[in-house]
């Protein structure tokens, strides 16, 4: 493989375009006398409309259209489910009846001339409803918990139910156990582009300019809610401002946008507000598990029980990752997960950076933190004493694994050794100082993926696909493997993603698009060559190539990423402020393409994992459902301040199993372990053990 | 938002007349306007005050005196305020986002509205956007809610950093109004909520800010504000305390103590300071005299922390005051 630009800490080849507001948003297009569109949301949890006055918002200036259940068309709502969409459930029907399923559900669309218009209309809008009190806590008494359809059997990919020996017997014979409860917060994603989509008709075939991690998918599912043709539908999505899994699915806003144009004849605009991202694109689920572990005294687990619950709607049954790591993390001859899911009366989450391993390691890192006081054994030896020689989970070898190679050198940039072990014992003046580590781990996806890669006369190629980039640096990273592949200079590559009429992409999520869209685009340029090799004469000249993962190798190995966070935080001895000071990962992680854009991937999402530990919470009122703190103000994310050292570094693994280019993915694993790091920091700076996200400042104080 | 008019004025008299008909005042904007494309607010008319001469910040004597369109950066940024009244700038450096302190006026802060979330929802009771239609923030999530000066009406936290400072500082603020000039301290702007939550502050019709003015001393140059908060910029405090201290001869002379966070106005806490007069500045002492802060507190369902946070911050601010000497 030539490696001239794999493996280079290139800049990013959009860079220049992103600073200097060059880079063009779904909002940022404009269109000939495109109108502007304003969701209307339901101030009730749960209910039905009884009435909607819309009298005076119709009188206002440059109004054009109030669309509501009451007069909109009925949408065709064929079935779709992309990969990313719950596989039990029917999707929200937006605008299509009375029914008001969670707080802000969108009940109707406003159009007019300006924004401005657009927003005092919507305002202006008088709605009643007959009220139901919801349910939104999962811990309440008012909830129950299912086992979700696509959990069921051994064979289902998140399994409701799995066990090897008897854990339980092994628990309550275990002459070590611990057996804890750990509730992890509701998230909203808030990337900083909010969702917009701008839809052109031109007779029954639909242009949306929106922002989508799945371009692909959203033409799929625009064209089966309309009933029309995938091909009449074009999604143009060529930059996406941040969306850890948020625009991954195709939310209620793009219909209201496509059904909006198509009922005023006119291209429509339309942005959702930062207080409506919160109501209806998708959350991380609140997380209710327990953990229990048994071990001998010189620290092997006999036992590992891990019971988790996550939120769900009423509609869809979202089900992730929550128990998926703990069957092969350690050796442990008696290992059961559970995995439950609770409907509420909200909106159906959706994955978030780390879907669901976030949480579950949350957990499960914190438990073996736990165990490791109670047996008086470093944190970082109890995991070497039962790191397993295969995935015990499935019988299978890994592919690669590096956990332990990750926290030896974690530990020795960390300086672990100069950690007192005994809680509350380290001071630095005001501060109670305490350092704390937690291991991380993602699957390593590969999915089907086609390229289409073109040699033009001039010597430079344009390769497409219909992949997209939300911030990890795929132009800069496919522009790598592409050079490479070649043999041509970086700037004599054009890249080009983000159009549903490209080779089609899996979703811009879970850690794959490395490995699916690099690979096909490795395949694609090697075909072209091999094209241009027969005929010297034509260009430009095209070929496509896909790639997928061998599923001989699939069943062979178990592929995972590996990596070991640590944290160092400060207490406030008076008033329990909580700081992290410094924070380290260390990944194995397969080939790195790019160390400059992994760096920035791997601290950022070592930023996302301070907030889970420390701030991210939405906040619903119990007696209606109404999101309280749906505003950046209230909503608390790290800024800069909170941010002090933090580093990210790689071990060199290469494994040839998982795909061509022998990359693992960083986009989850970097979220991955930090809030369990970072709360065993916590309990190592003040001996409070505190179980549930985020850490706040109370917490500390009234624990 | 709503349809409105807006109207430059070019001195005190013009803004007075047009708000004497009705007219709102802006300045920085960054509370009204927030709050009138939210519907919160709805002003017919605004008078724009920002070309009045109303910008300085100037030393007289000891003390130090700001124009009411002195923005929080000038002030914060200012080497006079630095040396004489350290408090206000750290008081304001503490307060809302780089963006925002420039752009938002020292008499906008004073007014700025409450944080309390079911205020900024149309569709949630509230005394204070909707007098009489319920409170409901009382059985609510209440977690950033207040502990003093509540009623069965309101349970807002005065959001105001600066406003602190000014409190503990004994600051006072000339004001104009159609029937002249007045001036009274900055503690006796806000009302409590009472019975007429929708009614924050002390001003009548169509009075304007002039200037505030911080009495100095040795005090003021020896003091410090603590916020205590879940990040640590761009939030509201949990808890905050502003804190001066003149210390002669090893004991306490002059002390000044006000908190914020923690009441529906910036709350002076006059019985720690009359505690600590006389006294050394030590540990045990400071910690003692912080326990009285409790004095009438009435937690809420979720903001029983407050009542543990309110006195460890008053002992670790006076601490630090005590440690610039």
């Amino acid at each position: 493989m030539n490696t001239q630009f794999v493996g280079q800490p290139i800049r990013r080849v959009d860079g220049r375009l992103k600073v200097t507001g060059g880079a063009r948003y779904a909002a940022d297009f404009n269109l000939d006398e495109h109108v502007y569109a304003v969701i209307v949301n339901a101030t009730v949890g749960l209910g039905r409309i009884v009435s909607i006055d819309q009298a005076a918002a119709t009188r206002l200036p440059g109004v054009i259209a109030v669309i509501s259940h009451l007069n909109a068309p009925r949408l065709a709502y064929h079935p779709h489910k992309g990969a990313i969409d719950p596989a039990t459930g029917e999707r929200l029907h937006v605008l299509q009846g009375d029914q008001v399923r969670f707080y802000g559900q969108p009940v109707a669309v406003v159009v007019a001339d300006t924004l401005d218009q657009a927003e005092r209309a919507a305002a202006a809008l008088s709605i009643t409803y007959a009220a139901k009190r919801p349910a939104v806590d999962p811990s309440a008494s008012d909830t129950t918990e299912i086992m979700a359809e696509a959990s069921k059997g051994p064979k289902a990919y998140y399994p409701a139910d799995t066990a090897r020996g008897d854990a339980d017997a092994a628990l309550a014979t275990a002459p070590v156990r611990i057996d804890a409860f750990y509730d992890t917060a509701r998230e909203n994603h808030n990337p900083m582009e909010p969702h917009a989509t701008v839809a052109r008709w031109d007779g029954d075939r639909v242009t949306l300019w929106s922002k989508t991690q799945f371009v692909v998918n959203e033409q799929a599912e625009i064209a089966a809610i309309f009933g029309i043709p995938t091909e009449n539908v074009q999604v143009i999505s060529p930059f996406v401002g941040g969306g850890f899994g948020t625009t991954l699915r195709t939310w209620s806003h793009v219909t209201i946008a496509a059904l909006a144009a198509r009922q005023v004849g006119r291209p429509v605009k339309l942005a959702l507000t930062r207080k409506q991202m919160f109501f209806t694109t998708g959350h991380r689920p609140r997380s209710l598990q327990r953990v229990a572990l048994g071990a001998t005294p010189d620290g092997k687990l006999t036992s590992i029980v891990h019971e988790g619950r996550g939120e769900t709607s009423r509609y869809e049954e979202f089900i992730e990752a929550l128990t998926a790591g703990t069957g092969f993390m350690y050796s442990c001859p008696n290992v059961r997960t559970q995995y439950r899911i609770v409907p509420l009366d909200t909106g159906t989450p959706n994955h978030m950076r780390g879907p669901g391993e976030a949480q579950g390691m949350f957990a499960l890192e914190c438990a073996m933190d736990e165990l490791s006081y109670e047996l008086g054994i470093d944190p970082i030896e109890l995991r070497r004493r039962n790191e397993p020689e295969i995935d015990e989970s499935t019988g299978k070898p890994f592919s690669s694994r590096s956990l332990m190679p990750c926290y030896d050198r974690g530990a020795e940039l960390f300086g672990w050794a100069q950690r007192n072990p005994a809680p509350r014992s380290m001071r630095d003046d005001r501060e109670y100082v305490g350092m704390g580590c937690a291991s991380a781990t993602y699957p390593v996806l590969f999915s089907p993926t086609r390229a289409r890669a073109r040699l033009l006369a001039d010597g430079t190629a344009e390769i497409e696909v219909a992949a997209s980039d939300m911030g990890p640096g795929t132009y800069t990273s496919m522009t790598q493997v592409a050079a490479d592949a070649l043999g041509l200079p970086l700037d004599n590559v054009r890249f080009s993603l983000g159009r549903s009429d490209f080779p089609p992409a899996p979703p811009h999520g879970g850690s794959q698009t490395m490995a699916s869209v690099g690979s096909a685009i490795r395949a694609a340029c090697a075909a072209v060559l091999e094209a241009a090799a027969r005929n010297r004469e034509v260009r430009p000249i095209e070929a496509e190539g896909s790639a997928q993962r061998d599923p001989e190798v699939a069943a062979r190995f178990s592929m995972h990423s590996f990596g070991a966070v640590f944290a160092e935080v400060g207490i406030d001895s008076d008033v329990g402020t909580i700081r992290v000071r410094r924070a380290l990962g260390v990944y194995g992680a397969g080939r790195i393409v790019n160390p400059r854009l992994a760096l920035s991937q791997c601290t950022g999402g070592m930023v996302g994992g301070i907030g889970m530990a420390l701030m991210e919470r939405t906040m619903l009122d119990a007696r209606d459902g109404r999101l309280v703190n749906a505003h950046m103000a209230d909503y608390l994310m790290p800024v800069n301040l909170d941010i002090d050292r933090l580093e990210a570094h790689f071990v060199d693994e290469e494994d040839p199993h998982v795909n061509p280019l022998g990359v693992k993915g960083l986009g989850e694993i970097a979220l991955v372990g930090m809030a369990p790091a970072i709360a065993n920091a916590i309990f190592h700076a003040t001996g409070t053990r505190l179980r549930n996200l985020p850490i706040s400042i109370e917490n500390v104080l009234t624990a | 938002m709503l349809l409105f008019t807006l109207q430059k004025a070019g001195s005190p008299e013009d803004a007075i007349a047009a708000a004497q008909a009705g007219a709102r005042y802006i300045a920085g904007g960054t509370t009204l306007i927030d709050l009138m494309r939210e519907e919160v607010e709805r002003p017919e008319r605004l008078v724009d005050i920002n070309a009045l001469p109303l910008k300085d910040i100037r030393v007289e004597g000891e003390d130090l005196v700001f124009g009411a369109l002195a923005r929080m950066s000038e002030i914060a940024a200012h080497p006079d305020v630095l040396r004489l009244q350290p408090l206000v700038a750290e008081s304001l450096i503490e307060g809302a986002s780089p963006q925002l302190r420039n752009m938002a006026s020292i008499g906008g802060n004073l007014l700025q509205r409450v944080r309390c979330p079911y205020f900024r929802m149309h569709d949630a009771a509230c005394n204070k956007r909707q007098p009489g239609s319920g409170c409901t923030a009382l059985d609510g999530l209440n977690g950033g809610h207040a502990i003093l000066g509540t009623s069965e009406q309101c349970v807002a936290t005065h959001p105001s950093d600066v406003a602190v400072a000014f409190v503990a500082l004994d600051a006072t603020m000339r004001v104009r109004g159609p029937d002249g000039e007045r001036s009274f301290p900055v503690e006796e702007l806000f009302r409590l909520p009472g019975d007429t939550p929708h009614l924050e502050h002390t001003l009548l019709p169509g009075e304007l800010i002039l200037e505030v003015r911080v009495p100095g001393g040795a005090h003021a140059r020896q003091a410090r504000y603590l916020k205590v908060r879940d990040r640590a910029s761009y939030e509201f405090a949990l808890v905050s305390a502003a804190a001066a201290l003149e210390i002669e001869d090893g004991v306490i002379r002059t002390v000044r103590i006000a908190c914020g966070g923690v009441g529906t106005k910036p709350w002076r806490m006059r019985a720690c300071e009359q505690a600590l007069i006389g006294r050394p500045p030590d540990r045990a002492n400071l910690e003692a005299a912080a326990k009285l802060a409790l004095e009438g507190t009435r937690p809420l369902a979720h903001n029983h922390y407050k009542i543990e946070l309110l006195p460890r911050t008053i002992a670790r601010a006076l601490e630090m005051a005590g440690e610039l000497a």
